[in-house]
């Protein structure tokens, strides 16, 4: 349940919520860092929940000694009102069996708080990949059907890849096929649950291998960002 | 094959296996996100009637309850509801329960008030309304003069998916104003990460975390970033964190985990703290149980006879 920092709970009214999955080298735990830290993104609760394994750490965006001792839980819940953004960041895994119950009630929230839509940034294991998704970039779209036109239109406008299906039982050769995100933790049940709760949700994964996962983030967050237009890009070095 | 409801993470007790079981053996590294929610997903679609049956079973055999060992009745609200308190100290770990025992527990007459009774593949507790002092065991106390401070000894081990239901048959639903919570407890010197040279760590040594709420400063240095806290203690924070509750973590970093008489003394700072002031007595006095203790275990743990 969320739990303000505050007195009041906060409008989350036409916010775009953003969240990552805990995925497969944490790529979208760590874009999530980045966006809170670079936006200087304010904490505004909780989620409290039994579904994540608890954990406690001081402040991990600290600039100064005078912040550097709030602090952090392991799902906690920022938001930069001048952009309509706001962030959930997850600290640690989901207690076995507790997954679905957390994207249910997570996504119940989301609905009733009458947020626009759900950014989901996540990652799969880059092993998966079939021959053409080898020779194709690496990042890749999902859009529940409840995502509204302007969003499908300014995705579309981008040429972004789509996420492709693949066999539901790779090892039976006439398959039927469906959305499959292996590595990509609770991103497909959020997406399930997105399209049975009729709830806008749009999925941005790239495929990783598990090591320095720092560059994927980036990556991850450029590519973000090039939709969004949160901030302006940088110039990037290989263009000097 | 990962047994139903076994929680799946690496502890310093109950390795989780990820070392090979022969030589030669290719073992499949865990990704480092935690479960793969796949796995999950098929375990779910090929379950049977009678999976799901084993799985309840081994639910409500992991279920924590509070009871009240003198009349061997269940506890029927929160401990905090039945029992209001402005102090709340909880020690957690062997080391912890082994300080306040000597120190605070020796200083004062202590009635206890409840029991908690799990079970989970480290604390095997079957019948614990005959728990020996030697069993691992969690149980709650308030002083007699002035019933108000509570004191938890919690030696047993609380599995992730027990320590919500315990916050809960402790601290109840509803948040406790009012009231400020003490945690003390242990972590391996080897979980503690610094970018200083570790030949100048000398363990044990002591850190705190407070949570926002607590206004009195520390009797130690804070726990610097990127170090964490997982399991019971941190659940604890947590819950005070959200809910308001001023709240500080003592945290000893040890190099023995076991009983241990450095690594107990290294608590010793707390006893200048609002929380345990008062409460303490005679210092010298409880130096000598302290050392009594170790006696006893030492000797309990003589593997020759």
């Amino acid at each position: 349940m969320f739990v303000p920092c505050g007195e009041s709970v906060p409008d989350l009214a036409g916010y775009t919520f953003l969240m990552p999955a805990v995925s497969v080298g944490n790529v979208g735990q760590l874009a999530m860092d980045l966006i809170i830290s670079t936006l200087n993104m304010c904490k505004i609760g909780y989620f409290y929940t039994d579904c994540l394994v608890p954990m406690v750490g001081n402040n991990p965006y600290a600039t100064a000694e005078e912040n550097s001792t709030e602090l952090s839980i392991n799902a906690e819940i920022y938001s930069l009102p001048s952009k309509k953004l706001v962030a959930l960041q997850l600290r640690s895994i989901f207690i076995k069996y507790k997954s679905k119950p957390f994207c249910e009630k997570l996504l119940s929230w989301v609905k009733s708080s009458n947020c626009a839509k759900v950014i989901v940034l996540s990652s799969s294991h880059s092993y998966h990949r079939n021959d053409l998704q080898l020779r194709s970039t690496p990042f890749r779209y999902l859009l529940t059907p409840f995502v509204q036109k302007s969003v499908q239109t300014k995705i579309m406008s981008l040429n972004w890849e789509e996420m492709e299906k693949s066999p539901c039982i790779p090892e039976i050769d006439d398959s039927e096929f469906c959305i499959r995100i292996p590595g990509g933790g609770i991103t497909k049940t959020l997406y399930d649950e997105g399209c049975s709760k009729e709830i806008p949700v749009v999925v941005l994964l790239k495929f990783v291998s598990e090591g320095d996962n720092i560059p994927d983030a980036l990556g991850l967050v450029e590519y973000l960002n090039e939709w969004l237009q949160i901030i302006k890009p940088c110039v990037s070095f290989t263009t000097l | 094959m990962r047994r139903v409801g076994a929680p799946r993470s690496c502890r310093d007790v109950g390795q989780d296996t990820m070392a090979a079981t022969f030589f030669g053996e290719v073992v499949r590294t865990p990704c480092r996100a935690g479960t793969e929610d796949q796995e999950e997903e098929e375990e779910g679609r090929r379950e049977t009637a009678e999976d799901r049956e084993v799985r309840r079973q081994l639910s409500r055999k992991r279920e924590v309850r509070l009871f009240r060992r003198q009349t061997k009745t269940s506890l029927e609200v929160s401990l905090l509801e039945k029992y209001p308190c402005s102090k709340f100290i909880i020690a957690i770990g062997n080391n912890a329960v082994a300080f306040l025992s000597s120190f605070v527990m020796n200083s004062g007459v202590w009635e206890e008030v409840g029991c908690a009774k799990l079970w989970n593949e480290w604390c095997r507790t079957t019948d614990t309304t005959h728990l020996s002092p030697a069993e691992a065991f969690c149980v709650f106390y308030h002083l007699k003069s002035n019933p108000s401070v509570l004191l938890c000894q919690c030696s047993c081990y609380v599995a992730e998916d027990q320590q919500y239901q315990w916050l809960e048959k402790v601290f109840g639903s509803c948040a406790r104003k009012n009231m400020q919570v003490t945690v003390l407890t242990c972590r391996h010197v080897t979980d503690y990460k610094t970018s200083e040279s570790t030949s100048s760590l000398h363990s044990p040594f002591l850190k705190a975390l407070k949570t926002q709420n607590f206004k009195e400063p520390p009797c130690c240095p804070l726990l610097e970033q990127p170090n964490i806290v997982h399991d019971l203690p941190a659940a604890v924070l947590s819950y005070c964190q959200v809910w308001k509750i001023p709240a500080v973590l003592y945290l000893c970093y040890t190099d023995v985990m076991k009983l241990d008489l450095i690594t107990v003394e290294a608590f010793k700072p707390i006893l200048s703290s609002r929380s345990l002031k008062g409460l303490v007595k005679n210092i010298p006095q409880s130096t000598e149980i302290l050392k009594k203790l170790m006696t006893t275990n030492e000797i309990q743990s003589n593997i020759y006879t």
